[in-house]
């Protein structure tokens, strides 16, 4: 390897342990947001802000990546191997829904983001089905659904602005 | 903002309308039973008309009285069952995940629909 690639390879890892370190940190944060809508899996999605930039940024492998490494650790640490099932869940493929999306190059951040935060919504839902195997909590949908728009939308907004701020930074 | 976000946002919420629409056309003032199940297996119906008070298992305990059902304790950690609010409305429902505990209220004549599509 030459020394400007060995440059590269640490720049990378140097980025990801930062990107991990955000959204571990916005994953706490969210856990001190005391916030009860009387749905329950009703959040804000702050460590997705994370995810979202990283997605634009560097693409969706990089995002997978630092999702999976996210929810697990975030599950180990302020959740439970229950929680990390769902989030697996939600998280896996709202990442696939935003990743389509962004390929196609028609939606914006915060267009995204929202398809990513209903997205996770419904595949936490599907996950909650399976667990208690009734299709009762499919009750919970329409707020749901509402909840992923207003918060991915919220989400995907910030994260163009960040985007847009952090453009000089140099692409890993 | 682009236009396509807005397209995809307005198809999202009219998604929820509908669905909303669906379940408020579904309730009846009929009968109404509350449904009870532990893993998808059914542990009882109970007359929602009736005061009563059900011990699920060892988990959990329904309260039903003036006719609206609540959860009103459970043994798990999170107690979201317990903070949600007291259901009385058809295809309302309070799930205790932790526990697999369903507790649904039903009329008389979505129960035997809901039957064949489960």
């Amino acid at each position: 390897m030459k020394d400007s690639e060995v440059g590269r390879v640490k720049n990378r890892a140097a980025y990801f342990g930062i990107f991990t370190a955000l959204a571990l940190i916005f994953s706490y944060v969210e856990t001190l947001i005391p916030i009860r809508f009387g749905t329950p899996g009703i959040k804000l999605g702050l460590a997705n802000l994370v995810t979202v930039i990283v997605l634009f940024r560097t693409g969706w492998k990089d995002a997978l990546l630092l999702s999976v490494t996210r929810i697990i650790l975030a599950g180990f640490m302020f959740g439970s191997l229950f929680s990390i099932v769902y989030s697996l869940a939600g998280g896996i493929l709202s990442l696939a829904v935003m990743a389509l999306l962004e390929r196609t190059g028609k939606f914006s951040t915060a267009g995204v983001s929202m398809a990513g935060g209903v997205s996770h919504n419904i595949g936490q839902l599907v996950v909650a089905m399976a667990a208690v195997k009734t299709y009762q909590v499919g009750y919970y949908l329409p707020v749901l659904l509402a909840a992923g728009l207003i918060t991915g939308a919220l989400i995907g907004a910030v994260a163009g602005e960040v985007l847009k701020r952090i453009r000089n930074i140099e692409r890993i | 903002m682009k236009k396509n976000d807005l397209i995809l946002a307005a198809a999202i919420i009219a998604a929820a309308a509908v669905i909303l629409a669906i379940q408020f056309f579904r309730q009846d003032n009929g009968e109404q039973h509350v449904v009870v199940t532990v893993d998808g297996d059914v542990f009882g119906t109970y007359d929602l008309a009736e005061n009563q008070t059900i011990e699920i298992g060892k988990t959990n305990r329904l309260v039903i009285e003036n006719g609206n059902a609540r959860m009103e304790w459970a043994d798990c950690p999170d107690q979201i069952c317990v903070n949600h609010k007291a259901v009385d409305k058809n295809g309302e429902s309070i799930i205790c995940l932790p526990n697999k505990v369903v507790v649904s209220v039903e009329g008389s004549k979505t129960s035997s629909l809901d039957g064949i599509a489960q």
